[in-house]
């Protein structure tokens, strides 16, 4: 367990991926002239850091934004605020051309390995779709680093000339990561990567990251609604609520002690498998729905559910308080003992 | 509850294969349990295993060909489900056993309102008035904590949020207030916090209105906070079943073992390393002729590939496993190896 060492100077180290003020919004048209009307604030101005070879987990409710988050900074979409920087190179605002050649440096891995590979398509032609986008190699430099990248990921070479539906879920996932490994990527957003998966499947696939991480040295943008997972993977973990991050601190910390009001809520909510304890949890439930993000609340996003919202609360949105250490919380209730802050800071390496 | 209380449904035997052009699957093989009243039933197993034909063949609700239903008894109240008209099956399908279904065509219909949803069983099943349905419809959302229950009455089904509708679902299973509440997956599709919120609400249900409860997941922390009793499921088959705190404590079975081990916990000391069980659970193309975990499970011996090992009594009453290490004497694996 990696305590920082006083005295032992952290090399300072710059992120590999930069975001700030991210804003993703998309339009509401209605009406019979398909007027612009409104916009769901899917993401609305996030800021954060990831270090190289860290992996920050992402975690929220449902249609809180975690998914467009990983899209927009992938740029997936055309961002309407905000700057992305990927190991040195703003992303956020540069043209197709110079996007295409920043592509091999980013990818993602998606949630149903069933829908995102090409069901003709041999697993053979599907890992080696991206080197020859993006590379050129003779016909047996492309089937050896097919052979690599397969053997990376623990699918048997002679599995090559099947097709996806002849795998099992688990099967799936690993193509779909051989895949995203294809072109040497540095930064992978992997979007809810085991939810499809079954329980005993879904440590084969996490193991399998890990293992990669550390041999290839990835860095991970971890999106997850599963808290014990994040805590398994994630160095530093950020909570999004309703478009909004609100609190993001590192894995132990978060974990020991959440500080935001939604935070405390929602690991309170996470059942243990063991009776003794869950007979004694008494979680915090949370009344009510999230509000839409076409029409947030005023004042804190969620105020609306918070047990100890404040009258302030229902006015002003709260500022983001910095707690030291890359722990960040976005509440009124910290206003008076600390400080706002403008610049996120990277977290502690925590390995 | 006592244990020795007489169960409220009790399943012998029961046996369903699907014939499919893709081969026979032995979907659920010779699966026995019990349910006593007013105790809740958790029901695991990984995906596949079983557990949705096993709760949809004792209601015969699956459509035959392709299922076939080759054996078994069903006592619920005196009466073989299996053998009752299909009009006594009616009765009692929807009125003295309520169901949740994980599956998403048999839920809430998006064509008519919640409170037509509602009324429909009150009125064919206990007969009762329209003016009389609708007060008691208004009384079950307010059960299950729906806001303003008159007025959302009116409503349709997407009007609804995922965690609204699965509390109307749970409002049209008690409608008739039966003895016997089978959920498959309710929460399963939702957040950690609503899941928090519907849970409570179960456990306030249950002391109020008694019922006995089976409750199908694969979540093993919900089971943990809400079961007494546990039956795990392997390839169709109970490979365990037992009291809440010895299957957490102290399981028997090497698939419930290692299951137990998969999942990290979010609070308590972290694991550096996540425990796996390697490999994939078996195509069930036949009826199993030996254990049907054998390949996966680190213990197997040679006796594990020439029979099917049955479910038996160990050490604790009430508790049962199918593994044939439990008949050598020391059956515990050595201590669990971290790191
Ligand atoms: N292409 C789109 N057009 C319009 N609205 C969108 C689009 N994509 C997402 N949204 C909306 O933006 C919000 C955030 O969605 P997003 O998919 O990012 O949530 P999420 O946190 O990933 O949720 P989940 O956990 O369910 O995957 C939601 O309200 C969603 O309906
Ligand atoms: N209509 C069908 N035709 C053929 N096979 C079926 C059919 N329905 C279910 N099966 C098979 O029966 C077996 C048991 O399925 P079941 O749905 O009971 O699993 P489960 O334990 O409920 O899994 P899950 O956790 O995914 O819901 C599976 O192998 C499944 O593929
Ligand atoms: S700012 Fe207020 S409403 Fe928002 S989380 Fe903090 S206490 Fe709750
Ligand atoms: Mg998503
Ligand atoms: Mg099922």
């Amino acid at each position: 367990m990696a305590d920082v060492q006083p005295g032992t100077e952290a090399k300072a180290q710059a992120p590999l991926v930069k975001v700030r003020d991210l804003k993703m919004y998309f339009p509401i048209h209605s009406g019979l002239f398909r007027t612009h009307t409104g916009n769901i604030k899917a993401v609305d101005g996030i800021s954060f850091d990831i270090m190289p070879g860290e992996t920050l987990g992402l975690v929220g409710e449902s249609g809180c934004g975690k998914s467009t988050v990983g899209r927009a900074i992938l740029r997936l979409y055309d961002l309407t605020g905000g700057t992305v920087e990927i190991n040195g190179f703003e992303i956020a605002h540069v043209d197709r051309d110079s996007l295409r050649s920043k592509r091999p440096m980013m990818q993602m891995i998606f949630q149903d390995p069933q829908a995102s590979l090409n069901p003709r398509m041999t697993v053979a032609s599907i890992i080696g779709e991206p080197l020859d986008e993006h590379m050129k190699l003779t016909a047996n430099e492309r089937l050896a680093r097919i052979y690599e990248l397969m053997d990376w990921v623990g699918l048997n070479r002679e599995f090559a000339k099947r097709y996806p539906h002849e795998f099992s879920g688990g099967q799936r996932q690993r193509i779909g990561i051989a895949r995203a490994l294809a072109l040497n990527p540095k930064f992978i957003v992997c979007d809810e990567p085991i939810a499809a998966l079954d329980v005993s499947i879904q440590a084969q696939v996490v193991n399998l990251l890990e293992e990669l991480q550390n041999r290839l040295n990835l860095t991970y943008l971890f999106i997850s609604h599963d808290l014990s997972m994040v805590r398994h993977i994630a160095d530093r973990v950020a909570v999004m609520y309703l478009g909004r991050i609100v609190e993001i601190a590192s894995r132990e910390k978060l974990f020991a002690e959440p500080l935001h009001p939604y935070t405390q809520a929602l690991l309170s909510a996470v059942p243990e498998p063991d009776p003794e304890s869950e007979r004694n949890r008494r979680p915090i439930v949370l009344q009510g729905d999230v509000p839409s993000p076409a029409n947030p609340p005023k004042g804190c996003n969620f105020s609306t559910r918070c047990p100890k919202v404040m009258d302030v609360c229902r006015q002003i949105e709260p500022g983001v308080y910095d707690f030291g250490e890359g722990r960040q919380v976005a509440c009124h209730l910290y206003s008076e003992s600390m400080t706002t802050t403008a610049e996120p800071t990277a977290g502690e390496r925590t390995n | 509850m006592p244990d020795t209380a007489m169960p409220i449904l009790d399943v012998k035997g029961l046996e369903t294969v699907f014939r499919t052009r893709g081969g026979d699957v032995h979907a659920v093989n010779s699966v026995d349990f019990h349910l006593r009243p007013g105790e809740l039933l958790g029901v695991v197993g990984e995906s596949g295993s079983g557990k949705s034909v096993t709760m949809m063949s004792l209601l015969r609700l699956l459509p035959s060909p392709p299922a076939e239903m080759r054996n078994g008894t069903v006592m619920f109240d005196g009466q073989d489900l299996l053998k009752i008209s299909p009009e006594e099956l009616r009765q009692v399908r929807g009125s003295r056993i309520g169901f949740i279904f994980q599956d998403p065509m048999t839920s809430l219909n998006p064509v008519y309102t919640v409170g037509f949803q509602l009324a429909e069983p009150l009125r064919a099943h206990l007969g009762m008035s329209k003016a009389e349905a609708r007060a008691r419809s208004v009384e079950l959302l307010r059960l299950v904590g729906i806001p303003d229950p008159e007025q959302r009455l009116k409503d349709y089904p997407h009007q609804f949020s995922g965690g609204m509708r699965q509390r109307v679902m749970i409002a049209i299973a008690l409608a008739c207030d039966p003895k016997v509440l089978i959920a498959d997956e309710p929460t399963t599709a939702l957040d950690v916090t609503i899941q928090a919120q519907i849970i409570e609400l179960v456990k306030d249900l249950r002391q109020k209105l008694g019922m006995a409860i089976i409750w199908i997941t694969h979540d093993l922390g919900v089971i943990a906070g809400i079961a007494d009793r546990v039956m795990v499921m392997y390839a169709g088959q109970v490979v365990e079943e037992g009291p809440v705190n010895e299957i957490f404590r102290d399981p028997q079975h090497p698939y419930t073992q290692a299951l137990l081990k998969t999942v990290p916990a979010v609070r308590g000391p972290r694991a550096e390393k996540l425990q796996v069980i390697e490999g994939q659970p078996p195509i069930m193309h036949e009826a199993p002729d030996a254990c049907s975990f054998r390949n996966r499970c680190k213990f197997a011996f040679d006796r594990c590939a020439e029979e099917n090992p049955a479910l038996a009594p160990v050490h604790m009453p009430g508790h049962r496993a199918a593994c044939f290490l439990l008949d050598k004497a020391s059956t515990k694996e050595p201590e669990a190896v971290h790191g």
